[in-house]
């Protein structure tokens, strides 16, 4: 492993490992006599029994998928602020479909609801990225007012056409439209009394996404493409000047970027484990994204276990609220590991010399 | 539409107005010295969830009682002060440790939101923060008696209103008037030339993510007292229209006023939709009507941003190399 990979992957478990530590100490002021126990749960659950290692893969998925949207969106130097509209734009055409069009075969539907899911998904990122290509304005704030945009859209589009009032949720998808679970259930799954199980619904959504992440580093490392959107996010004058057209590159970007979310809220919501609601809130897994991106520091196949992780983290947190812990206490901790990552370039730096000077004087012959 | 729904409307826009505005000229602040500023709204929320809970442990858990223009006033500094505090950890990241500001401006953010909801939970068992509005003011003496101009700016209102246009003529004469805000529009232009005449870049740009950090964090407060009688964690993305705020107000003081009125005049009228028998009786959604605000702001800055006048040398690390 070159000294490049070395350090960033322990920059990223420095980062981590401080994250877990802050967040450890804010356990401890909250409630000081559990606070081991749920520090112990939190780091551990996930990996407890099969099935709660199928639920965190069943977890990571949305985030792995928001994860590579932002980090895509990055790597050509565009933040994609907007991963929650587009997953939520994604996420209602996936249920329009889901209910509707039975005389469709099923597998037939389920396709044709995830490529719609992913072109809504694409749509709506390329609302900033026109308006950052053509009208030069900036994508954060385009890329939130179309968050908030999308919020009121889906909500009305749940309304009136998805509607579980007595619950006030979007409606069940029949059990023929959710995604296959390929035999996962007999897998991913925990006796716990001879002969009944508790089953994690995890499906082939990981495997998608897993696939998805596969191709974003296919295309960002391996392709003329891929390294024309790298060339504008370092330095875009110097792309220009070579010839690459910059308006084309931030919109296919972005419509890239958005289709990746997009794809993620079809998925979620294809799954038959939660339900949109109805309360005029941004959902969260847009902005879990950022972190799931920072801390696999924005490469692809990183985020497939930080989504992993992090998925993890949230798994162990839920269970921490038994034991008198708010569940924004996992929240904190990614925050926090989110600002830390902010400086994981620089903690790369501080780490790089320190590698040199351990393990590569050795080797190297100066 | 009848006068007591115009006049309700003027009031929620000077509600929503002022907020809007205070928090963009925080905004400016930082800009203008040269640091993009992402992390209003969590400084916001965190100005908000401090100035709430105080008011909330005044009313309902220690049971003082005080005058409310104290009660504002001690609520008002907490907000501020919050608000500075948070500010020292996003300028440190950008200033001393050069990171990506829009990077740890997106980590205060959602550090924030999350820090709401938990520290309330972890304070008073819920996450909303109840308060008893007593700052309002039914109608100032004199001048709230005004045939016309009298309701619509004078009853209804909060004092802090006042406070919101007195920093606007503040911060105008900082900005343009003063040394200190000479030097720091240097910061934002064109840093190296600042350094090489002495200005210490560093504290420049410290003082302008400070500022904006007081002014975001007051501007929390400003934001939920009108018009809530709870905080819940959120300020409804008001940190952010106070950037399209700042945008679209050309960073400059006089125009954000106006960029903050044409906010404040749609957020308004999508919130009181329903008592417009004309719009009500569209049969329209009502999520269609609270959308045009930020459909708005998308349109405007699409006309707006063109050749954008930001300060030149935003968003860059000063680097006294580059000299």
């Amino acid at each position: 492993m070159n000294r490049e990979g070395v350090t960033s992957f322990l920059s990223s478990l420095v980062v981590l490992a401080i994250g877990l530590l802050v967040g450890f100490f804010i356990l401890l002021f909250t409630n000081p006599a559990n606070a081991l126990q749920a520090f112990a749960r939190i780091l551990t659950f996930g990996f407890s029994s099969m099935r709660n290692i199928g639920d965190v893969l069943l977890g990571a998925t949305p985030i792995i998928m928001t994860g590579l949207s932002v980090a895509f969106a990055f790597k050509t130097g565009l933040f994609n602020i907007g991963a929650t509209g587009q997953f939520a734009f994604g996420g209602i055409v996936a249920i329009l479909i889901g209910l509707n069009f039975q005389e469709t075969p099923d597998g037939l539907r389920i396709i044709f609801a995830l490529v719609a899911a992913t072109s809504a998904g694409a749509l709506w990122g390329a609302i900033p990225g026109v308006l950052k290509a053509f009208r030069n304005v900036h994508e954060v704030i385009s890329s939130i007012m179309t968050n908030y945009i999308s919020m009121f859209f889906v909500v009305f589009l749940i309304e009136r056409y998805a509607f579980l009032a007595v619950e006030n949720r979007s409606a069940s998808l029949p059990s023929n439209s959710n995604l296959p679970t390929l035999g996962f259930e007999n897998i991913f799954r925990e006796e716990f009394r001879p002969g009944v199980y508790w089953t994690s619904q995890v499906n082939v959504g990981i495997l998608i996404a897993i696939a998805a992440a596969v191709l974003m580093y296919i295309i960002l490392e391996k392709t003329t493409f891929g390294y024309e959107l790298k060339a504008c996010g370092f330095n875009k004058d110097a792309a220009k000047y070579a010839g690459i057209s910059q308006n084309r590159n931030i919109i296919a970007s972005m419509i890239i970027s958005g289709a990746l979310a997009g794809l993620g809220g079809g998925m979620l919501y294809m799954s038959g484990t939660v339900h949109m609601g109805v309360g005029n809130v941004l959902l969260p897994y847009g902005f879990t994204g950022i972190s799931v991106a920072f801390l696999g520091l924005n490469n692809p196949i990183g985020i497939i276990f930080s989504g992993a992780l992090i998925s993890h983290l949230f798994l162990g947190g839920a269970r921490t609220q038994v034991l008198g812990f708010p569940l924004e206490v996992v929240e904190i901790m990614i925050s926090v590991i989110i600002y830390f990552c902010a400086f994981v370039f620089l903690m790369k730096t501080f780490l790089g010399r320190k590698i040199i000077s351990k393990f590569f004087k050795r080797g190297e012959k100066s | 539409m009848t006068m007591p729904i115009f006049y309700s409307i003027m009031h929620w826009t000077v509600y929503i107005m002022i907020p809007l505005m205070v928090v963009a000229l925080g905004g400016l602040f930082s800009e203008k010295s040269g640091v993009i500023n992402i992390a209003l709204e969590g400084k916001m929320i965190l100005g908000a969830f401090s100035g709430t809970m105080f008011i909330h442990h005044v009313q309902r858990v220690w049971e003082i009682s005080m005058p409310a223009w104290l009660l504002l006033a001690l609520t008002l500094l907490i907000a501020t002060a919050t608000g500075i505090i948070v500010s020292l950890a996003h300028a440190y990241a950008s200033i001393n440790l050069k990171a990506n500001q829009v990077i740890s401006g997106i980590a205060i953010n959602m550090f924030a939101a999350a820090f709401a909801i938990y520290g309330a939970h972890a304070m008073i068992n819920t996450q909303h923060i109840h308060f008893t509005n007593v700052m309002r003011i039914d109608s100032v003496p004199l001048l709230g008696r005004i045939p016309f101009f009298g309701p619509m700016l004078f009853q209804n209102t909060y004092f802090t209103s006042l406070l919101g246009i007195i920093i606007l003529v503040a911060s105008a004469f900082v900005l343009y008037k003063t040394k200190f805000g000479l030097r720091l529009r240097a910061c934002g232009e064109h840093p190296q030339a600042a350094d090489s005449v002495g200005v210490s870049v560093a504290k420049m740009r410290y003082s302008g993510v400070i500022l904006s950090g007081a002014l975001a964090g007051m501007g929390g407060v400003l934001y939920i007292v009108p018009i809530a009688s709870a905080f819940s964690g959120s300020v409804a993305g008001y940190g952010f229209l106070a950037l399209a705020v700042l945008i679209f107000g050309a960073w400059k003081p006089q125009r954000i006023f106006f960029a903050a009125l044409f906010f404040g005049l749609m957020l308004s009228m999508a919130a009181q939709y329903s008592a417009i028998p004309f719009l009500r009786d569209l049969g329209i959604h009502a999520n269609f009507f609270r959308m045009t605000p930020y459909v708005a702001t998308l349109i405007v800055l699409a006309l707006t941003s063109k050749n954008t006048l930001a300060p030149k040398a935003i968003g860059q690390p000063y680097d006294k190399g580059g000299r």
